[in-house]
């Protein structure tokens, strides 16, 4: 039965996720018993499977039986597995969270197509991570583009709507240029299969056509990754979505897109292509480094809080890039490792602003004046998340940003290298503006007006899966060295050891 | 909506004579998906163009338009179960998701064949149910 | 230089297209004219593909008795695909739409940018 896992883990939450809009009353009304059934599903599968990936190597699964380069095929690898086990438990948590969350920023009859559109997205999501053709990987990005654009216009202000059409706009360019991409790639060789495509493409290195194809799906996957400049769409979509859509949205759609642009650079093109014709990691490199420079600053300048956690986004979207195209042993697993970082406690921020939100009517930074005290679970939990993300020792954090660092020095980058220290302390200083009104309430300037009174009792427990992962980025890093094995066994192979 | 294109005698006679042919066009494609051109998302695509027309023409009042909603969003999940299914299937038949090849039919011609065309089914109830459902309840009649 | 224009006119042609589209996007103010350009710039990538699957003297690709030889099927299979999520995208799109419209009363980029302005 484990040899169906892969198809079960993308059809089950796609299944439920499609029936869920459409089925009679009852069982819309436990809507949210069904998503959270799927993601438990999703969880026990894909802890499986990447058991199974761990211990064996590869996993594959023909779809319909047809055997690859012409069939379809789903490849598992070490690094595949990492990323599914990533998107399974931060939805599993997000699901939890929205139990409370969802009905305060989302009308009650609106709640089945919000939970049908997160499984949507969820399982699109897996099927990008697990897929091994090239075309499948485009409809699996835009399945998950066109759940997310749903999503992120289903905000409670009207700004919300803005922000969906400028996200799916910039997002259906992007898809429409990875389609041609493809379309170039297989004008040039012939096949789909990613496996395929690694054999055949050096022999046509040189042509136009490979380079035109790399150009527009490197410019695509960009946008979808929202890597500097090309990020515009994603302050916006972050701060006016629901709170458990950014989470989920946070957490995982950007880290599975710099995953994509992962595999077309290191698994479908050889890194020799990086050498011999486009040097497309030294593009990269400055790009990301313009990126956690600008998210920084951006995210200082900023009074929202969603707002500030969307810029401290684009900041560390930079520095997962940019570990990954220093491309040695060292920048590979820092930027692995940080992707694990970024995920779960971006999703712990962002459900711990939510949660500020329903409880205090905390929207701005002053709103945030004193809650430290009020409630000090959500504190803290925010407090630990912010020091991982920052790289404060004894936490994950920590640990990838020094093996980015590391990497950085081993292949001689000292500009980079600077970077990275200062984009540190930049973080430092935006997150400190996010904790100080927690626990120092009498300095600084006096906020508005105080935050509206609490709101319905008993929805304290909403910040649980909040406090475990940000719990679990703290866990990881005292045990340092399960995660740095895992992600350096992937960024091994991923490198091809040559 | 209201039917104001109705009133006009021409779009009456004319969308009365089209509507059946577009229906059985409809159901001809998705016949034919595995031999010629056509196929589910075709055919349930025209089949929902025809009743959308319908309702432009002749016009649908709210309650109408909340029957057709209800039932195109039952016909959508039914599909959809169809498509799930007959994979789902073909794992209890010992062959991956979606291989035909292992139903218990005579030979593995007729076993692709009837597959896809179950498959085809469900598409097209899918596509024309979804169609139909957003047509009733986002281009409905405005409310204030 | 005659050689890649007229030997090559079918990628002309779709290339105009596809920039055709793309000015849309950018250019055009009224909210659905964005969505027209972005429909013509699919359609363009759709041909794209299509005429690359296209053999010297070969007929469409549907089994028949007395044909030789086929074109390319598979560009044409991608193309349902991609036709299909080109749909769902138009609907999402123009669902959103209606709502803006129904908040903020216009469809025209620059009146909305403008309300926003004035305040939430």
């Amino acid at each position: 039965m484990t040899q169906h896992f892969p198809a079960l883990l993308v059809v089950l939450p796609m299944l439920a996720a499609a029936l869920l809009p459409f089925s009679p009353g009852p069982l819309r009304r436990a809507s949210w018993a069904v998503a959270l059934v799927s993601a438990m599903v999703s969880m026990a599968l894909a802890s499986v499977l990447a058991f199974e990936t761990f211990s064996s190597g590869q996993v594959s699964y023909w779809f319909g039986g047809w055997a690859p380069p012409r069939g379809i095929e789903y490849v598992i690898d070490p690094l595949g597995a990492l990323m599914l086990l990533l998107v399974a438990l931060i939805t599993l948590a997000v699901t939890v969270y929205s139990r409370q969350a969802a009905p305060a920023e989302v009308p009650a009859e609106r709640l089945p197509y919000l939970y049908a559109g997160m499984l949507l997205f969820s399982s699109g999501l897996t099927g990008m991570v697990i897929t091994g053709d090239i075309f499948n990987l485009y409809v699996f990005i835009e399945i998950t583009s066109l759940a997310s654009y749903a999503l992120v216009a289903a905000g409670r202000r009207r700004e919300a709507l803005l922000a969906g059409y400028n996200y799916l706009i910039l997002g259906t360019i992007a898809a429409t240029f990875i389609l041609l991409g493809i379309g170039y790639l297989y004008t040039a060789t012939g096949t789909l299969n990613m496996a395929d495509l690694r054999e055949r493409l050096p022999q046509v290195y040189q042509t136009s056509t490979v380079l035109t194809a790399f150009a527009f799906l490197m410019v695509g996957l960009s946008i979808k990754t929202a890597l500097f400049p090309l990020h515009i769409w994603l302050p916006d979509a972050y701060t006016h979505a629901p709170s458990p859509v950014s989470a989920l949205m946070a957490a995982t759609g950007t880290k599975v897109g710099i995953y994509a642009m992962i595999r077309v650079i290191f698994t479908i093109f050889k890194p020799e292509f990086n050498l011999s014709t486009v040097p497309m990691t030294a593009i990269l490199a400055l790009l990301s480094c313009a990126a956690i420079i600008y998210g920084a600053l951006m995210a200082i300048a900023q009074q929202n809080i969603k707002r500030m956690l969307a810029y401290s986004s684009v900041s560390q979207i930079g520095y997962i890039i940019l570990g990954a195209v220093i491309a040695n042993q060292s920048g590979m697993t820092g930027s692995l490792l940080h992707m694990i970082n970024h995920a779960l406690m971006k999703a712990a921020l962002f459900m711990c602003a939510g949660f500020f939100f329903m409880r205090a009517g905390a929207e701005k930074l002053a709103d945030l004046r004193g809650l430290g005290r009020r409630m000090p679970l959500a504190a803290a939990a925010l407090t630990a998340a912010a020091c991982s993300i920052t790289g404060i020792p004894l936490t994950i954090g920590f640990i990838s940003k020094w093996h980015i660092a590391l990497g950085a020095v081993e292949a001689g980058l000292w500009p980079a290298v600077v970077v990275i220290l200062a984009g540190s302390g930049l973080t430092a200083v935006y997150f400190w503006k996010l904790i100080e009104p927690l626990y120092f309430p009498d300095h600084g300037e006096a906020g508005e007006a105080a935050p509206r009174a609490a709101a319905e009792p008993a929805t304290g427990w909403a910040i649980l899966p909040a406090a475990v992962l940000a719990a679990l980025g703290v866990a990881l890093g005292f045990a340092a060295h399960l995660p740095a094995l895992g992600a350096g066994k992937a960024a091994a192979l991923l490198l091809g050891k040559l | 909506m209201n039917g104001t294109a109705g009133r006009n005698t021409v779009t009456r006679t004319v969308s009365g004579f089209l509507i059946p042919f577009m229906q059985l066009y409809a159901l001809y494609l998705i016949a034919h998906g595995d031999l010629g051109p056509g196929g589910g998302f075709q055919g349930g695509a025209i089949f929902a163009a025809s009743l959308i027309l319908y309702a432009i023409v002749f016009g649908l009042d709210r309650a109408a338009e909340k029957r057709y909603a209800r039932v195109a969003g039952a016909a959508a999940a039914a599909g959809l179960g169809i498509y799930g299914g007959i994979g789902l299937l073909c794992m209890a038949y010992g062959g991956n998701f979606l291989q035909y090849s292992s139903l218990p039919f005579a030979d593995v011609k007729t076993a692709h064949h009837l597959g896809i065309y179950g498959i085809e089914i469900g598409v097209g109830l899918a596509v024309a149910g979804a169609m139909l459902f957003l047509f009733m309840k986002i281009a409905g009649s405005d409310d204030a | 230089m005659l050689e890649t224009i007229a030997g090559k006119y079918n990628y002309w042609i779709y290339i105009c297209l596809m920039m055709a589209g793309f000015y849309a996007i950018i250019a055009k103010g009224n909210l659905i004219k964005k969505i027209i350009g972005i429909n013509i710039f699919q359609s363009a990538v759709f041909l794209f593909y299509i005429s690359i699957s296209k053999v010297p003297g070969g007929t469409a690709p549907i089994l028949f008795d007395k044909a030789g030889l086929y074109d390319n099927p598979l560009p044409h299979v991608l193309i349902l695909t991609a036709i299909v999520v080109s749909v769902s995208t138009t609907a999402v799109a123009l669902a959103m739409v209606i709502r803006i419209f129904k908040e903020y009363g216009t469809m025209e980029e620059d009146r909305i940018l403008a309300a926003r302005k004035e305040g939430p």
